[in-house]
C-alpha cells in the first residue's frame, strides 16, 4: 500500500510541473524564454531575464498586429532535453512565434534542431557557442548577443598583443567551453603565441586548486578560464589564494557583470574580459540600466540587455511584415540594422549571426571604482567585423561556397 | 625529476596534499549524515543545504552584524543546529514511523526550499567570504606552496572528526546514543529520554555540516547551489563507508579525497564521477561498504 501511495505522489509530482498554460491562441503572440532559471547561470538571465522581456513587451505597447503578447518560461535545468521537449510542447500546443535561448550551449544546440524542424524563429541570447551560426546553423536562427569566435577576438588578441604569448587553458568540459577555448587557441596561434596546456574540468566542479596547480605548472604566463558563471568566479577565488595570480595574468574568457559583482573588485580587479554591453557605456545603455534596475534591484547584464533588445527587435520586425509568419519575419530581420541601447550598426549575417561592436574590458580596482556597478572601463572597441571576421561561417550548410 | 605515470612526483604530492583538503570536507559532511543515519535512520537530503546555510550563516554573519571569521565557526552552527533542531521537532519527528523513504522525501523538499529563498534572497553567483587575516598566505611544503587557510581545514577537520568519534565511541552520553539505536523502546524503559537524544543528535549533525559550510566560505564562491553539488558526492562516500558508520565515514572522506585529486591529474575529464565508480565496485564486492556491519 505504501509503495503505491508513493508512486501516486510521485506522479502528481510530476504532473504539477508538466501543467503549464495550455491554451493555444490564434490570437495572441506568443514567446517563449527557455533558460536556466535556478543552476549556476540563473544570474546572468534568469528571472531577471523575464523581467526584461516583459519590459520590452510592456515598452512596445503590449500588443502587435492587433494581438496580444504573451511569454511562456521554464527553467531547463542546463539539459538539452527539457529545453528540447518544452519548444516542441509549446510549438505543438501553445502557438508559440518566437523563442528566446537563454545560457548554456549545449541547450541552444537542441532547441536549434526544434526551431528548425518546426520553423520558428530562434533568438539564442544567453548561449556562447560559435557552432549554433557554424555547423549547427538554421534558417531561424539568429545568434543575438555574443559568440566564443567573439569572445576569443577581444580578450585573447588584446593580452597577446600586450605580451602574454604563452597560455593555459581551464576549460568547462561541454560545448561551450570547449569551442571557446578552440576560438581562444587560433587567435593565440595566429598572432605569434603558443598553448602550453589545457585542462578539462566538469561542469560545476567545487575545486578548482588541483586544475590551477596544473596551469603553474605548466609555467605558461596566461591563465585563461574558459568557462562561466559560478565556475569561473570559483576558478579565479582559487588563483587569488594559491597566488597563482601573481605569477600568471588570468584571463575572463567569458565574464558577466554579476560574476564581478559577487566576486568584487578586490578579487576580480585587473582582469579582462569581453562583453557586448555595459550599463555605463552612454546614455541611452544608462538610462535602459537604470530602469532595469528600479525593476530588479540589479545592473543588467549583456545578456539581460540582449533580450530586451532582442523582444523588441523581433516584435518590430513582425509589425513591419504584419505576420508572425517565421520566413517573413527572419528575412525582415535580416534586411534590418539594429540601432537601439543595446548595440549600434549591428545587422544579422546570412549564417543568422548578428554581428556588433564588442567592447576589451579591464575591471576597475576598487580605487577606480566611484559608485556603486563602476566596475568597467573600456580597453578597445572592436567592430562587428574584428570581432566576428567579415564573411559567414563557412562551416554553416546554408552558406554557398 | 622523477615521475609517475609521467606526471613530475613534486605535482603528484601537491594534487594528494589538495585532494585532502577536500577529504576533510567530505569527512566532515558524511560525518553528520552517518551519525544522522545511524541513530535517526532519516536519509537526510537536506544536508547539503544545511552545509550552505552554514556558509551564508558565516557571510550574514560578517555582512550584517561585523561577527568575524572565529565567532561564526561557533555561532554559524550553532544557529544552524537550532533550525535544524525545530525542523526534527516539527516535521520529520512524525515520521519515524513509516517508511524512511518518506524521511528522504520532506528533506528533499526542505532543501528545494532553501535553495530557492537563497537563491531569491542573495542570486545564483553568491557572495564572497574573505579569508581570516590570521590564516592568510602560503607554506611552503617544498612541492608546492599550500595556502595557509587550507591546512588550516585539514587540521581543524580531524579534530572534529576526531572529537566526535570520541564522544560517541567513548562516553556514556554516546553509549546511550548507540544503545538507543539498537533499541529505543528498552533503553526508553530504563527511563532515558530517547525522543530528546534523537532531537539533540540531528541538531548536532546539522551543525556538523554548517560547520563544514563555514570552513568552507572562504575558499569557495558562497552560492545556493553550493551544497547540492556537494551532497550527491557526501552520500556515495557514506555509502561508500558504510551507511551510519563514523568511522567509515571519516577514513573514506579522506581517502576519497585523495583519489579525486589524482584524477584531477591523469584524467581530469572523470574528476566528477570517479568516486561512484568506487561506489559501484564497492557494493558489487562489498554491500554493506568498506567499515559497515552486514544485517
Amino acid at each position: 500500500m505504501t509503495r503505491k501511495s508513493i508512486i501516486v505522489a510521485l506522479g502528481a509530482l510530476l504532473g504539477l510541473s508538466a501543467a503549464s498554460q495550455a491554451s493555444a491562441a490564434a490570437d495572441q503572440v506568443v514567446i517563449g524564454d527557455i533558460d536556466d532559471m535556478s543552476g549556476v547561470y540563473a544570474d546572468v538571465l534568469g528571472q531577471a531575464g523575464f523581467d526584461a522581456i516583459d519590459m520590452a513587451i510592456h515598452d512596445f505597447g503590449g500588443t502587435v498586429l492587433g494581438k496580444k503578447i504573451m511569454v511562456l518560461s521554464v527553467d531547463h535545468q542546463n539539459k538539452p532535453d527539457i529545453g528540447a521537449s518544452k519548444f516542441r510542447e509549446w510549438a505543438d500546443q501553445n502557438g508559440l512565434t518566437m523563442v528566446l535561448g537563454g545560457s548554456n550551449t549545449g541547450v541552444s544546440i537542441a532547441m536549434s534542431k526544434v526551431a528548425a524542424a518546426k520553423k520558428i524563429a530562434f533568438i539564442a541570447v544567453g548561449a556562447g557557442g560559435a557552432s549554433l551560426t557554424g555547423v549547427d546553423c538554421t534558417p531561424y536562427t539568429v545568434h543575438y548577443a555574443y559568440d566564443t569566435t567573439a569572445l576569443g577576438n577581444g580578450t585573447a588578441s588584446a593580452i597577446v598583443k600586450q605580451g602574454g604569448k604563452t597560455w593555459f587553458f581551464v576549460t568547462a568540459d561541454y560545448a561551450f567551453g570547449t569551442q571557446l577555448q578552440e576560438a581562444a587557441t587560433k587567435v593565440v596561434l595566429a598572432n605569434g603565441g603558443k598553448v602550453l596546456g589545457a585542462v578539462r574540468a566538469p561542469l560545476g566542479s567545487t575545486d578548482y586548486s588541483s586544475f590551477l596547480l596544473q596551469a603553474q605548472a605548466s609555467g605558461a604566463q596566461v591563465l585563461g578560464l574558459a568557462n562561466a558563471g559560478t565556475d569561473f568566479s570559483n576558478s579565479l577565488k582559487a588563483a587569488n589564494e594559491f597566488g597563482i595570480t601573481k605569477t600568471m595574468k588570468p584571463a575572463a574568457l567569458l565574464a558577466f557583470l554579476t560574476d564581478i559583482h559577487a566576486l568584487t573588485l578586490q578579487t576580480a580587479q585587473g582582469l579582462y574580459l569581453t562583453t557586448a554591453f555595459y550599463w555605463d557605456l552612454n546614455d541611452q545603455t544608462r538610462a535602459f540600466a537604470k530602469r532595469f534596475f528600479a525593476k530588479v534591484k540589479r545592473m543588467p547584464t549583456m545578456d539581460q540587455a540582449g533580450y530586451y533588445s532582442a523582444t523588441t527587435q523581433y516584435l518590430n520586425a513582425v509589425k513591419a511584415v504584419g505576420s508572425t509568419d517565421s520566413d517573413k519575419v527572419m528575412a525582415q530581420l535580416k534586411k534590418t540594422k539594429i540601432n537601439d541601447m543595446f548595440t549600434t550598426g549591428g545587422y544579422v549575417r546570412a549564417d543568422g549571426l548578428m554581428v556588433h561592436p564588442m567592447y576589451v574590458m579591464q575591471v576597475k580596482t576598487p580605487a577606480e571604482s566611484k559608485y556603486p556597478w563602476d566596475y568597467y572601463k573600456v580597453v578597445k572597441v572592436l567592430t562587428g567585423e574584428e570581432a566576428d571576421g567579415s564573411q559567414s561561417d563557412q562551416s554553416c550548410p546554408m552558406i554557398k561556397r | 625529476m622523477t615521475t609517475v605515470f609521467g606526471v613530475p612526483l613534486a605535482a603528484i604530492l601537491g594534487q594528494m596534499m589538495l585532494g585532502l583538503v577536500n577529504g576533510a570536507f567530505y569527512a566532515l559532511l558524511s560525518l553528520g549524515l552517518a551519525v544522522i543515519f545511524g541513530l535517526l535512520g532519516v536519509v537526510n537530503f537536506a544536508h547539503g543545504a544545511f552545509y550552505m546555510l552554514g556558509a551564508f550563516a558565516a557571510y550574514i554573519g560578517l555582512a550584517s552584524f561585523g561577527v568575524n571569521y572565529w565567532w561564526a565557526l561557533l555561532l554559524a552552527p550553532l544557529a544552524v543546529g537550532l533550525v535544524g533542531i525545530a525542523m526534527e521537532r516539527l516535521l520529520l519527528r512524525h515520521l519515524y514511523q513509516v517508511e524512511p523513504v518518506y524521511g528522504l522525501l520532506l528533506t528533499f523538499g526542505i532543501a528545494l526550499i532553501a535553495e530557492g529563498v537563497m537563491r531569491s534572497q542573495f542570486g545564483a553567483s553568491g557572495k564572497s567570504y574573505p579569508v581570516p587575516p590570521l590564516l592568510q598566505g602560503g607554506l611552503n611544503l617544498g612541492f608546492m606552496v599550500l595556502p595557509v587557510y587550507r591546512a588550516w581545514v585539514i587540521l581543524a577537520s580531524l579534530i572534529v572528526c576526531g572529537a566526535t568519534w570520541l564522544l560517541i565511541e567513548r562516553t556514556r552520553l554516546g553509549s546511550r546514543l548507540r544503545a538507543a539505536t539498537e533499541n529505543a523502546k528498552l533503553v526508553q524503559a530504563f527511563g532515558i529520554n530517547v525522543p530528546l537524544l534523537v532531537m539533540f543528535t540531528y541538531g548536532a549533525g546539522v551543525a556538523l555540516a554548517a560547520l563544514a559550510g563555514v570552513l568552507a566560505a572562504p575558499v569557495v564562491q558562497v552560492s545556493p547551489l553550493m551544497g547540492s553539488e556537494l551532497v550527491i558526492v557526501v552520500f556515495a562516500v557514506v555509502v561508500i563507508g558504510g551507511m551510519g558508520s563514523i568511522i567509515g565515514a571519516i577514513v573514506s572522506g579522506l581517502m576519497l579525497g585523495l583519489i579525486e585529486g589524482l584524477t584531477k591529474v591523469i584524467y581530469p575529464e572523470a574528476s566528477n564521477i570517479v568516486v561512484f565508480v568506487i561506489m559501484a565496485v564497492v557494493l558489487i564486492w562489498r554491500p554493506a561498504g568498506l567499515f559497515g556491519k552486514e544485517q
